[in-house]
């Protein structure tokens, strides 16, 4: 039986009537409209559809919708703000970071995450912090370089 | 996926209950495993009693030795300074576990739990003589790790009872310990063969300032020989192995050669072999048996090394 929850995503609240055993993942995507989080293997592995939970990365797939009620969940629409793009989104698309964009959005997040802990990551921090974000296409290098690029642009705009 | 309940108790009592009153009703609390086999419709539960808002179960408790509840992400236990210093190759294992986003939720009680013969934290537990406790409608029980596992996927767990903490007994401070994960890639892994152990090095009859003369080993190969001439008597010794056998287990044989023993060259290859005879690995598309053997010898020597060598660093 469907059950009403409010989910709390992007600092938006959202009512929404949802099955039990439902993942957070198709709430987002066919019941919210917020296709940026992607479906990939929905068995935990890919990270595409890395969202943020109470600060910290989840794979949306394997979360309930019914266990992220009351939390705050950030998904890749909540980067942008009004003065624009977030760092990372601009830094991805200027280095040529995203070829078929499937895994951008999960990276994008565990990047934030990543450098919300970590202004000045190593580039071995880097690669920890997208670990669990597969991208079949780059090879990760122009990513590592785009999150690097993103994290001096970012220390820069502080001073 | 077909419809089914979800019920969030805030105590264990709560939760037992609500299970003995359910027909086909599951625990879930990280949800990384049980997702997972509902997935793939291995599990089709008609009912779901989240774990996640009994708070005692969260706790990590530091007053005697280390009590880890039930709840406890990989996450916490990889950020704990405290933890990292004193029990080492639970932290080499709890960062190794899956992605960020799967140790930001999934919990180190559920890792055995789940009881897969690749559990990265099977093996630390074991050589931290880690004891499992227990809540069911006949009361608490507690049970040592070694007795905790029965086959793949299989444990002592009788149907509605929850694992509520973990406890490991406070060590000796001479005592090291590590997890060594053999893997082919560096993250998202299962490893091919894991390998634990714990040492204590006895510091009776040690002038001050010993651990200090090991410090100075110019690499890992020379350490064995400094050990050696020091004369330093290993105690209390450890060793666990992962993936080669139907359940985690422990080399026995090898821990009972190295047991009050001076390390030496010579030892940590009778060690290794010994391990390495004891363990029962089979092919699989992920590693062949001969390999993973011939591994067993070379990272047992190697964690035990690692042990060492964070107690004279410490």
């Amino acid at each position: 039986m469907k059950k009403i929850i409010t989910l709390d995503i992007n600092h938006e609240h959202y009512e929404v009537a949802v099955e039990p055993n439902q993942t957070l993942l198709d709430t987002l995507r066919y019941q919210l409209g917020l296709t940026g989080t992607k479906k990939g293997c929905e068995v935990g592995d890919c990270g595409a559809c890395t969202v943020i939970m109470d600060g910290v990365t989840v794979n949306s797939c394997l979360v309930l919708a019914m266990q992220a009620e009351g939390r705050q969940i950030t998904t890749i629409e909540g980067l942008e703000t009004k003065e624009g793009m977030h760092p990372l989104q601009t830094a991805f698309v200027e280095k040529g970071a995203i070829q078929c964009g499937f895994c951008t959005s999960g990276m994008i997040l565990s990047a934030r995450v990543l450098l919300d802990k970590n202004p000045e990551p190593t580039e071995e921090g880097i690669r920890r912090g997208i670990a669990g974000n597969l991208c079949r296409c780059t090879g990760y290098q122009k990513i590592v370089e785009a999150v690097q690029s993103a994290a001096d642009g970012m220390k820069e705009g502080h001073q | 996926m077909k419809g089914c309940d979800y019920y969030k108790p805030e105590t264990v009592g709560d939760a037992s209950r609500l299970m003995a009153s359910l027909d086909g009703a599951r625990y879930i609390a990280g949800g990384t495993d049980v997702m997972v086999l509902i997935k793939q419709k291995k599990l089709s539960p008609a009912h779901l009693i989240s774990l996640r808002n009994i708070r005692e179960l969260s706790l990590l408790d530091t007053s005697d030795g280390l009590s880890i509840g039930s709840g406890v992400t990989h996450s916490r236990i990889v950020r704990d300074a405290w933890i990292r210093d004193r029990y080492s190759a639970l932290v080499d294992a709890t960062q190794k576990i899956g992605s960020p986003q799967v140790r930001n939720v999934a919990t180190v009680a559920g890792n055995i739990c789940n009881a897969a013969p690749s559990a990265d934290t099977a093996c630390p537990l074991l050589v931290l003589d880690a004891k499992i406790r227990i809540a069911g409608k006949k009361g608490e029980r507690i049970v040592a790790i070694e007795d905790f596992f029965l086959g793949p996927n299989r444990t002592i767990l009788e149907q509605g009872e929850i694992v509520t903490a973990i406890a490991i007994p406070k060590l000796d401070e001479n005592s090291g310990s590590a997890y060594i994960k053999h893997t082919r890639r560096k993250a998202m892994e299962l490893p091919l063969v894991g390998i634990a152990a714990r040492i204590t090095l006895d510091a009776a009859d040690r002038a001050p300032g010993w651990k200090e003369s090991l410090r100075n080993a110019p690499n890992a190969e020379a350490l064995p020989g400094m050990l050696e001439a020091a004369g330093i008597v290993c105690r209390d010794v450890r060793i666990a192995m992962g993936v080669v056998s139907p359940k985690p287990m422990r080399a026995r044989k090898a821990e009972a050669a190295l047991e009050g023993k001076v390390v030496s060259e010579a030892l940590l290859d009778e060690i290794g072999a010994l391990a390495a005879s004891e363990s029962q690995p089979r092919d699989s598309f992920r590693g062949e048996a001969w390999y993973r053997k011939d591994m067993v010898q070379v990272l047992v020597r190697r964690a035990v090394l690692m042990s060492i060598e964070r107690i004279v660093n410490a």
